[in-house]
């Protein structure tokens, strides 16, 4: 390898970090001796979230990469060493450390942001928002600030305008322009943006020119403004474009625009072939590229011409960018598309919606026969960029009323599937990803989301296409067949959904006739551990039997048969219910009782509940003895059925309190006891917008408020939380039990097994709307016969326990061992904390 | 080991009366203590009556498959709890299995082979219906 020629690169942003994994990809690490130099002390990190480093995010977690990825492969990483000049007569670029030989040599210098030429811009405490440590810096002033202004509103501006809230400090925009945002929205749109921003509290200054800063008397500096109107702040920042860096190649006289940049060709070569330049210190065709696509579009296209012989195809070259894009900022969502301004298209046509109300407002600009998106505009919701930037980037005929995709959904916009896209469609445009690059890794074997971003990487840069990208993927997934066999399993070609219609239309009671009938003769026809419970559980929801009768105990999981929990030693949990978490003294007396008599290790749950461990088998009956004659019934924590109904105190006692919260959660957990459910189902009742139950992590969340009950549906916490979701406002008593009963129900029939509430809702075609449709429009015609069905749930409810100490066959089956009353002397417990636990 | 000792423990293999026809569940399991020549060890015990006027059962064995007693191991190698008569029966691929309730191995009831892990087999013994006798072969 002493043959390795050196390559230097010169920057480690993000474009400069990208042409290295490029280089890296193509094998170039082997055929060059490859040193970075970064001016700064961090590894190349993500510029583009870079606001989140005060909402908590350190420079860690913001790195692209790691300093032994370089060193893996054999790349020379100097940070903290910039380049001061690059003398092209020797072939070297010099440092304050030492001068380098280079063969060929990359520019990814990037840009500084621009600092107006106003007297007084160098004053102590005005600053730039650029690096990691421009932001120490914005943090380490604010430390004794109280105001500060951004001079700038655009991107990057509004950015930074939203790092100085982030930092308490009273934060105003100034904008020589007149409006926020110009290259990205019109008058009207600004004028919205202008709304929605000030909403924030963020003051906004239009047309304001800076003529000079001074010492001020309220704020430590007053700004001048060209009609000597004045803003005082004590912190200013400079966020008002960028420039390219260029002076290293100024310095040695490679060709230079007019208004600075490193002219560039497709291959990304400089003037001087040696050299090459990527990112936001190259012009191209007179033009700087300002967002990170683009860069590393030039990134590719430089690793190409950089081992150009060694590919086995074309060089990628550079052809320009479109400069789309989709932003939030300061929470306000903005999109621009193509010619959003409609400005470089003689003859084109124009769709405008605007809500005043909801604040958004959305542009189309079409070919003059309105056949072809030209450009679009969007403040205020980016649901529509996606389906838009396919029109427009793929070049798709518009169906016959264009003004229908910004309309607003409701009105069933015709959103473009996933199907309709060529292949050429650009699913990520940061890493170069088509529909079609999706499809050949699906065919190369990927059967997932996450097997295809590995392969593809698209959506590991912005993260913008995300949503796009997994609806590809299921999409093409499923026409490929990959989800096809929803068999249950062997016994049965039916999903759950199939086998609970069955169940409910031909009126069987037990497995073996549902088997009889409906299971795959092929089979033994015993069923399995798959079919068996899923089975108990629908014969469960439907006909409510005790599920400990002869018919059905051989269906249950062990935790069913023996109402209780199975710990990995093999004894038992036992869970009494607590509705509602309240508990009289007595009662609390008793469960202590019957812990210390049985020598049982006791513990609060999640869910509001004390749980005792370390029941022995043969010990379930005496222990349910005990706790019936004390008032307790079964708490079902073994089932996949209700669990708890979590509460606050509510207005009982909370000073806050606006409802009774602790009433209602056990009005609730009675009515749905024993509901037997594809999965385990949890509910929680606050009494105010304090949220102390924590309901909107539940699969039904209730919320007082001032006029009745908020609704939340469809939440959990556990490996994969969800916040639940809004689903209805301000019911009464009897409105909300009602809507309850038909979320509750139309789970249960529809819902795969072990579905929890949060995945049953993601999985559902038209999502929310259509769950609402469904339940509070009653769009299917069944909501009565949910209300019926849950009904006869809550009609035939009997606590479990009770019925089975009362059935000494029943009984029979709570002995370790048919022929010895020995216990289980491979049970060994020690003592910890003065209870016991498993040894 | 001699032939003569080995021949003589294969002599005292004999049927033990185990319990009562009663003490069984249909289509589940349950267990019992049985002496060996190794000393005591623990049963479980899976009853699939071939007959379904029996119970509720769904029951019609295809041919080859008429036994309707099987005896395993009680104690589960993966979890180190004696819980496999706990288990949730079924058939899967054609064979009769128990499913531990601890972490859902399946073991062939027919010779306790594990369908998950090759090298985990449970013992088995021969067990039979007198009457309403339940006897093992120990």
């Amino acid at each position: 390898m002493s043959t390795q020629q050196p390559l230097i690169i010169i920057g480690n942003g993000m474009v400069g970090h990208h042409l290295v994994e490029q280089l890296i990809e193509r094998g170039a690490h082997r055929r060059y001796a490859i040193t970075v130099f970064g001016e700064e002390r961090h590894l190349a990190y993500d510029r583009v979230h870079l606001s989140e480093y005060f909402a908590g995010r350190d420079a860690e977690s913001l790195a692209l990469s790691t300093a032994d990825y370089y060193a893996e492969h054999g790349i020379e990483l100097r940070l903290d060493e910039a380049v001061i000049a690059i003398n092209r007569d020797t072939g070297e670029v010099v440092t304050p450390r030492g001068r380098y030989p280079y063969h060929r040599l990359v520019l990814a210098t990037g840009s500084t942001p621009f600092v107006p030429p106003i007297p007084g811009n160098d004053r102590e405490g005005c600053l730039v928002y650029r690096t990691l440590d421009d932001l120490d810096a914005i943090r380490a002033t604010a430390e004794n600030a109280a105001t500060g202004v951004v001079v700038g509103g655009g991107l990057l501006g509004l950015e930074a305008a939203n790092a100085l809230r982030g930092l308490d400090l009273d934060t105003a925009v100034v904008e020589f322009a007149p409006r926020l945002m110009p290259m990205q929205v019109d008058a009207e749109g600004g004028e919205l943006l202008r709304e929605k921003i000030e909403a924030l509290g963020v003051q906004v200054l239009t047309e304001r020119a800076t003529q000079r800063i001074e010492d001020g008397e309220a704020g430590r500096h007053r700004m001048v403004f060209q009609d000597d109107k004045v803003l005082e702040a004590d912190l200013i920042v400079f966020s008002a474009g960028i420039r390219p860096r260029d002076a290293l190649a100024r310095g040695s006289a490679l060709e230079i625009g007019e208004r600075g940049g490193v002219v560039i060709d497709d291959r990304c070569l400089t003037s001087d072939p040696a050299i090459l330049a990527v990112g936001e210190v190259a012009l191209w065709n007179n033009s700087i590229f300002g967002l990170v696509a683009p860069g590393y579009q030039m990134a590719r296209a430089a690793a190409d011409t950089l081992m150009a012989d060694a590919l086995d195809r074309a060089p990628e070259t550079f052809g320009g960018a479109d400069m789309s894009t989709k932003l939030k900022l300061l929470g306000v969502d903005v999109g621009a598309i193509g010619d959003a301004h409609g400005t470089q298209h003689p003859g084109a046509r124009m769709f405008r919606y605007l809500d005043q109300i909801k604040q958004e407002y959305r542009k189309l600009v079409v070919s003059g026969d309105g056949k072809r998106l030209l450009g679009a505009m969007l403040v205020g919701d980016n649901g529509y960029y996606d389906t838009l930037m396919q029109y427009y980037a793929g070049g798709i005929e518009l169906p016959q009323d264009p003004a229908a995709l910004i309309l607003p959904s409701s009105d069933g916009a015709p959103a473009l599937g996933p199907d309709a896209l060529p292949d050429s469609a650009m699913i990520c445009s940061c890493h170069n990803v088509t529909k079609g690059d999706v499809c050949a890794s699906i065919d190369a074997g990927a059967c997932d989301l996450a097997t295809v971003k590995d392969s593809t990487r698209a959506s590991t840069g912005c993260g913008g296409c995300a949503a796009l990208l997994k609806s590809v993927v299921d999409h093409e997934l499923e026409s490929r067949g990959v989800e096809v066999d929803r068999s249950l399993c062997e016994h049965f070609a039916h999903t759950r959904q199939e086998l609970y219609d069955i169940v409910r239309v031909e009126g069987i009671k037990t497995f073996g006739e549902l088997m009889e009938k409906h299971g795959n003769p092929e089979t033994h026809r015993l069923g399995c551990d798959i079919c068996k419970p899923a089975v108990a559980s629908i014969l469960a929801s439907c006909f409510n039997e005790p599920i400990t009768d002869a018919a059905h105990i051989p269906l249950q999981d062990t935790n069913d048969t023996f109402m209780a929990n199975m710990q990995k030693n093999g004894t038992y949990s036992v869970v009494p219910r607590i509705a509602g978490g309240e508990i009289t003294p007595d009662k609390l007396v008793v469960l202590g009782q019957v812990a210390q008599k049985y020598e049982l290790y006791t513990k609060v749950t999640g869910g509001q509940r004390i749980d005792l461990f370390g029941a022995r088998l043969e010990d379930l009956p005496a222990i349910w003895g005990e706790l019936i004659e004390a008032g307790f019934e079964t708490g079902h924590a073994y089932g996949k059925s209700l669990r708890t109904v979590k509460s606050c105190v509510g207005s009982t006692w909370c000073r806050y309190g606006v409802d009774d919260s602790v009433g209602m959660a056990i009005r609730l957990e009675h009515r749905y006891k024993g509901l037997r459910s594809p999965h385990k189902i949890k509910l929680a009742v606050s009494g105010c917008t304090r949220e102390c139950a924590e309901a909107q992590s539940k699969d039904i969340g209730v919320i007082a408020t001032e006029h009745g009950w908020n609704l939340y549906v469809c939440g959990n916490g556990g490996m994969r939380p969800r916040h639940a979701e809004l689903f209805a406002t301000d019911l009464d008593d009897e409105a909300l039990i009602r809507t309850i009963d038909r979320v509750l129900m139309f789970y249960v029939r529809t819902a795969d097994r072990l579905q929890r509430t949060s995945v049953w809702r993601e999985n559902l075609e038209g999502g929310l709307d259509y769950l609402k449709a469904v339940i509070l429009e009653d769009s299917l015609g069944i909501g009565e016969e949910l209300e019926r069905q849950m009904q006869a749930v809550v009609d035939t409810y009997a606590c479990e326990w009770a019925n089975a100490i009362q059935d000494p066959e029943k009984l029979k089956r709570f002995r370790s061992f048919v022929n010895d009353s020995r216990p289980d002397p491979d049970i060994i417990m020690t003592s910890e904390r003065g209870q016991l636990r498993p040894a | 080991m001699t032939t003569a000792t080995a021949l003589k423990h294969e002599t005292e293999m004999t049927w033990q009366a185990l319990c009562r026809r009663a003490d069984l569940v249909p289509f589940s399991g349950v267990a019992a203590w049985i002496e060996t020549a190794e000393g005591p060890a623990q049963v479980a015990l899976f009853y699939l009556p071939c007959d379904p006027a029996t119970t509720g059962g769904p029951n019609t064995p295809q041919p080859g498959h008429e036994q309707t007693l099987y005896a395993l191991d009680n104690h589960d190698p993966f979890s180190g709890a004696n819980v496999i008569a706990r288990g949730i029966v079924g058939d899967l691929q054609g064979d009769p299995v128990v499913a531990s309730p601890l972490y859902k191995q399946h073991f062939r009831l027919t010779d306790g082979q594990c369908l998950e892990d090759d090298a985990v087999k449970l013992r088995t013994w021969a067990v039979r219906l007198d009457g309403e006798r339940v006897l093992i072969q120990a």
